[in-house]
């Protein structure tokens, strides 16, 4: 009885170790958003001209469930991640939206014509106003909203493959089959 | 001359991210900004307050705790605002509530129970008291004692 009053706080020592051992795996400039199960800000912002896309308003995230991706012309991880969009859109899988962060609208429209234009629609957020309404810290990122126009899920960095199969398009089958 | 330049140094203020641009007209509001710009994080440098940080969204939220307070927001209100887009993580003083309540209390809860043992055990201690050499040790004391001298 006494020596395990002894080896208690060992016992206890090691199972705060584990703890603290499984926090420090986890990356901590990755925030967990406010906004998840959360209605869509209210906005309206301009088109960029060039692109032929319409203007994105909040309005328009109503009725179905997209892809909110907000990339500038001067990230590099937006680059990279361009792809994965390109993909999507070609396969119709969701419409995607786009949010141009702190961007000259020419620079936008110039980076969306060498490497494509997946985006349904385009904002211009060139003050980032609407971006602190979504919570936003660092481009990119990438919100799944549904039908209702709920935040369903965020995703801050580059969108990586194993986030879209494991994540990401699992999440929206769900929310289409539901009404 | 000397006196000058002393008294030139007393104009200098301590550097800060906060640009003379971004400042309010009026003092009070402009004091209540500051005061609250140091509670809330930046979010690109995470152990910055946006009042410290240079990072272009720190330059963003001040300017939106400005306008905030202008258009008539309490401090409470303003920090409300934050929060409600990026959750509690941006005040660098976490909330008191039911469910912060291990953060705030649980050292305090340490500190009673460690106390407690302690007390207990140094008390228990002090009642078995090692007792006193036997003969044959006084003796053996008293050799080693003698042999040294």
């Amino acid at each position: 009885m006494k020596r395990l009053l002894f080896i208690l706080p060992l016992l206890v020592f090691a199972g705060v170790a584990v703890y603290f051992g499984f926090g420090l795996t986890r990356d901590p400039s990755k925030i967990p958003s406010a906004l998840i199960d959360k209605p869509i800000p209210e906005f309206a912002l301009p088109e960029i001209a060039g692109t032929g896309k319409p203007a994105l308003a909040s309005a328009t995230l109503k009725g179905e469930v997209a892809l909110v991706n907000v990339f500038a012309s001067w990230c590099a991880p937006c680059r990279i991640e361009h792809p994965i969009f390109m993909r999507l859109a070609r396969d119709n899988a969701v419409p995607i939206y786009g949010i141009s962060y702190k961007d000259k609208a020419e620079d936008s429209a110039k980076w969306l014509r060498e490497l494509g234009n997946p985006y349904k629609a385009i904002g211009w957020d060139f003050e980032g106003r609407v971006a602190i309404d979504w919570g936003v810290y660092g481009v990119p990122e990438t919100f799944v909203v549904d039908k209702a126009g709920t935040i369903r899920f965020k995703h801050v960095g580059p969108i990586t493959p194993d986030v879209l199969n494991n994540n990401i398009l699992p999440l929206i089958e769900e929310l289409k089959r539901k009404s | 001359m000397k006196r000058l330049a002393f008294l030139l140094m007393l104009l200098t203020g301590p550097a800060l991210a906060v640009l003379p641009s971004e400042r309010l007209a009026d003092p009070a509001l402009e004091a209540r900004a500051r005061a609250l710009s140091l509670e809330l994080r930046c979010q690109v440098c995470q152990n910055q307050s946006i009042d410290d940080s240079n990072a272009p969204l720190a330059a963003d939220l001040r300017r939106l705790v400005r306008e905030r307070l202008v258009a008539g927001d309490s401090d409470a209100g303003v920090l409300d605002y934050v929060v409600r887009r990026y959750g509690d993580y941006v005040l660098l003083r976490p909330p008191m509530r039911e469910d912060t309540a291990l953060l705030w209390f649980g050292p305090l809860a340490i500190l009673i129970a460690g106390g407690i043992g302690a007390f207990v055990y140094l008390r228990r201690r002090k009642l078995t008291v090692e007792a006193a050499l036997t003969a044959e040790e006084e003796a053996r004391l008293k050799a080693i004692v003698e042999r040294r001298e």
